[in-house]
């Protein structure tokens, strides 16, 4: 075990885990924020998909004690309310189905459009198609994803 | 107008007024079905289908609708509130819904599959919304002392134009509780509609965006432990010892021991499966720490015996056999060439398909073959526990919650009165979720570590358990005259363990010498209703053979289904025909429109088209697919549906969607093997799902416009799309698949 200090959607938490916990767990069992998914484990599917410094990365697979001082935003921190862009845009085309994947297609989604804010077809299949959706609702997430490119600053 | 008689042997409403003042109405509605339509695969008996909920109406003009069914993303939560919302002509924005808990007396069936919840459901929400507002417009008028037909309502406000009088339904509901039931009521024509048919947002959109705890897998409790369990390795073993040292001495590992999910030699109940009895479980406190420990367990399996049980389930009852053995694909392929070959049990006969065949001119023969499929939610399964001797709660993603508490019941000894179900959101079901041995696992776990507990499983845990879309094969023949007429059909299909064939469905009614057989091999692997059972197969099969026999009497592959159809419409050979011709046709002659069917196709893409009834629905799809680079890429699909009334229109056009993108998915990549028994995939690195850049470009949905009462959504759409895939991948390659997953048999590029 060992201690750590974490910065998850701008507020310091102390934790004190195993080093190898992915941050995955840190988020879900230790710091009982469940918006972030756990589908493979093994970096496949893109449920859990958070920001680190900004970039999209998989919590899975993330060791905590590979995190130091990088900042960590979850589906949580995007925005409580649903204000973000991509949240805004995914409530106007009513994206999901059975809504388990979104929260880690939403951070890609958000990376994507930080990095690239105005990403063509080709770009958003290519950086989105580490998230896997069984129900297929790969169609309504470019539509969002274009949606929010629009409101982009 | 419709007028329906509530008080009868199949219905009833009760009103009371509820505490701190307002309107709550509980109804009951046992639903009627034929027996060619009761839930198509799972032949569930009549008792099933009494539906009962209830509407709230308080003071403050809050209309709160209770879900009856779990939602796992058909969005039930959604439409079947609007259902009662359009006939009570309320404002949708003052509705708010929650998810039923499991209640079988309050809510009835509560079963999320077959494509039931809006079928089922619409008469009785209709009924209920209808009487609630015929309650409220007598309030209004006892209130007024004006009389009732002068009382109108529009968006949740009740009028009297004459005096100039208005109220909302808050303001009368408490009123409206004292008032008698309707004997008759009056509900709307469809063209009245201004809720159903007209799109709303999914109800629990922004608890999905903001990331809310709503699935199973987010459920926590104080005191609660995490556990995990350890299944034997490969089908046909089971556990023979194990050394748990290791593993006790992690940190956060709190116990090691084992389970039995079943007392053998008991009976199999419905949506009960028997994959693996005893179960090693770990239990801890953190999941990594489980997670973890769990690697360190050293254990020993051995061969499982050959078991007999007695099956009894939706008023079948019979003997089963589990054989022992390690089963490989490999050898499973061979052993299904040779069953083909043996006689089959006969499912139909029409004519005389014997003299057809013998006086044939012409006979096609072909063979189509589909895997094990895994389900693959992408909420691996999971459920909470808490069982005392006293009682017991579940807390968790499950489809079928009323075959659950019997289980549960049955396994724990507790009356169903001291257990209690939550159905959370799931993240996905596609019918795996319907079986719930994970519940029961759950539950003895808690049981025996005496402390509330969370069962999860890994992904890995997810795929190598079992209870897969079975193996199929199916031989199809056409037998053809000399002048091209299609004069006998003969389906033989089979399956590990179960046969596909719907002997029933279209082409059976359209040829007047049909015959259908159907043989099963026994397994230790075990399967369960996968979106569409066997339909998923049949669809595939069946929409390749008609496409190439069409080719072989030289007419194009939709004027030839029509052809069929309209001998089926106007001269049925048979009785026993599940489908409506007529409504076939409709999809058919729709789709060739909106495709702009027989328009010249590009050089580079090629169409294809198949159609499909089941679950009470038609679909058909026409896919446009492009090679590139060397790989098969569906670009362009038009569908077109007729499952009656559509409730919620944008939502229905994503499950088609959906639906479309699945069915590519599964088609093109879908396949679980086995080698001695061990599953041989066993996560997203080695069983493909389609992924974003795989979808197509675009998929039209269009609906048939009619009043018909709804059917099914989340299933029809999907088996046909296989069959589209396949025919267009004929006219792109020049080379027939006959073996799913399609790329399988793809040169590598």
């Amino acid at each position: 075990m060992a201690k750590y200090s974490l910065k998850v959607n701008g507020k310091t938490q102390q934790i004190d885990v195993d080093p190898s916990t992915p941050i995955l767990w840190v988020l879900r069992d230790h710091l009982n924020m469940p918006g972030t998914k756990f589908g493979c484990g093994m970096a496949m599917c893109g449920a859990c998909t958070v920001h680190l410094n900004g970039s999209a990365v998989r919590s899975c697979s993330l060791p905590v004690s590979a995190v130091g001082k990088q900042v960590i935003t979850t589906i949580e921190g995007l925005s409580a309310n649903g204000t973000h862009p991509v949240q805004k845009a995914w409530l106007e085309h009513d994206v999901a189905q059975c809504g388990y994947c979104q929260s880690g297609q939403m951070m890609s989604a958000a990376a994507l459009l930080k990095d690239n804010p105005k990403p063509s077809d080709e770009e958003i299949d290519t950086y989105m198609s580490g998230n896997i959706c069984r129900c297929g609702t790969y169609l309504r997430i470019k539509e969002a994803i274009k949606t929010a490119a629009k409101t982009n600053p | 107008m419709e007028y329906m008689k509530t008080q009868s042997r199949r219905s009833f409403l009760k009103s009371s007024a509820l505490s701190g003042g307002g309107l709550i109405l509980s109804f009951t509605w046992l639903s009627s079905f034929k027996s060619a339509d009761k839930m198509a695969d799972l032949n569930l008996p009549e008792q099933w289908n009494e539906l009962t909920g209830y509407i709230k109406i308080t003071p403050d003009n809050i209309i709160k609708i209770m879900c009856p069914n779990p939602e796992f993303g058909q969005n039930v939560m959604t439409s079947l509130p609007m259902i009662i919302a359009e006939e009570l002509d309320a404002n949708w924005k003052n509705v708010v819904v929650e998810m039923a808990i499991h209640d079988n007396v309050k809510f009835g069936g509560q079963f999320t599959g077959g494509s039931q919840s809006v079928r089922t459901y619409w008469k009785p929400l209709r009924n209920a919304g209808a009487s609630a507002r015929q309650m409220l417009r007598e309030a209004a008028a006892q209130t007024w002392n004006v009389a009732v037909e002068e009382i109108t309502t529009k968006s949740g406000v009740l009028f009297h134009e004459k005096s100039g009088k208005s109220a909302n339904y808050g303001e009368l509901a408490s009123k409206a509780a004292t008032i008698p039931l309707p004997k008759v009521i009056k509900t709307k024509i469809v063209k009245d509609f201004s809720i159903v048919s007209k799109s709303k947002k999914n109800v629990e959109g922004i608890k999905i965006v903001t990331g809310k705890p709503l699935f199973g897998l987010d459920y926590r409790q104080e005191g609660m432990l995490i556990a995990m369990i350890q299944h034997p390795p490969a089908f046909g073993m089971k556990l023979k010892s194990y050394d748990a040292s290791l593993t006790l001495k992690m940190a956060g590992i709190k116990d090691v021991f084992t389970i039995k999910v079943y007392e053998e030699g008991s009976e199999r109940g419905a949506f009960e499966t028997r994959t693996f009895n005893e179960l090693l479980v770990v239990v801890g406190k953190t999941t990594w720490e489980v997670m973890n420990a769990r690697k360190k367990l050293k254990v020993i399996w051995e061969p499982i015996a050959e078991t007999k049980e007695i099956l009894n389930a939706f008023g079948r009852k019979q003997e089963e056999i589990t054989p022992t053995g390690l089963e490989s694909t490999i050898a499973q392929v061979e052993k299904m060439k040779e069953y083909a070959q043996k006689p089959a049990k006969l499912l139909r006969k029409d004519g005389d398909p014997e003299a057809a065949f013998k006086n044939a001119t012409q006979v096609i023969e072909r063979t189509y073959n589909a895997p094990f499929l895994a389900h693959n939610c992408m909420e691996p399964m999971n459920f909470f526990a808490h069982v005392t001797d006293e009682k017991a709660l579940f807390v968790g993603p499950l489809q079928a919650p009323n075959f659950a508490e019997q289980t549960l019941v049955r396994r724990f000894g507790l009356s169903a009165e001291k257990i209690e179900i939550q159905m959370t959101r799931m993240g996905g079901g596609f019918g795996r979720r319907a079986y719930p041995h994970y519940m029961v696992e759950a539950g003895l776990i808690s049981q025996k570590a005496k402390v509330p507990i969370k069962l999860i499983y890994t992904r890995e845990d997810d795929m190598t358990y079992g209870i897969y879309r079975p193996m199929y094969t199916a031989t199809y023949r056409a037998a053809l005259d000399a002048n091209k007429n299609l004069i006998g059909f003969h389906v033989k299909g089979g399956g590990i363990p179960e046969n596909p064939v719907h002997a029933n469905r279209f082409p059976a009614g359209a040829v007047d010498n049909y015959l259908a057989e159907g043989w099963e091999i026994p397994s230790n692997i075990t399967i369960g209703a996968f979106r569409a059972p066997r339909s998923n197969f049949n669809a595939a099969a069946e929409q390749s053979f008609l496409d190439e026999v069409a080719e072989a009497m030289g007419k194009d592959p939709i004027e030839f289904r029509l052809n069929l159809l309209k001998r089926a419409k106007e001269n049925p050979v048979g009785k026993n025909n599940d489908y409506d011709a007529g409504r076939y046709v409709g999809v058919l002659e729709l789709l060739k429109d909106k495709s702009g069917w027989g328009k010249p196709e590009n050089s580079g893409k090629k169409r294809g088209v198949a159609a499909y009834f089941c679950h009470n629905s038609y679909a058909g799809h026409v896919v446009d697919l492009v090679m590139k680079d060397g790989q098969p890429y569906v670009e362009h699909v038009t569908s077109v549906i007729d499952c009656g009334v559509v409730i919620n229109p944008d939502a229905a056009i994503n499950m088609v969607q959906g639906a479309v993108v699945d069915g590519i998915g599964n088609a093109f990549y879908g396949a679980l093997t086995h080698k001695e028994g061990a599953t041989e995939q066993s996560n997203f690195h080695n069983y493909r799902m389609i992924r974003h850049n795989e979808a197509p470009k675009k998929i039209e949905v269009y609906f048939i416009q009619n009043d018909i009462d709804p059917s099914g959504l989340g299933e029809p759409p999907f088996p046909p799309v296989f069959g589209a895939v396949a025919n267009a991948l004929y006219k792109s390659t020049g080379k027939r698949y006959y073996n799913q997953p399609f790329t399988s048999e793809q040169p590598k590029s």
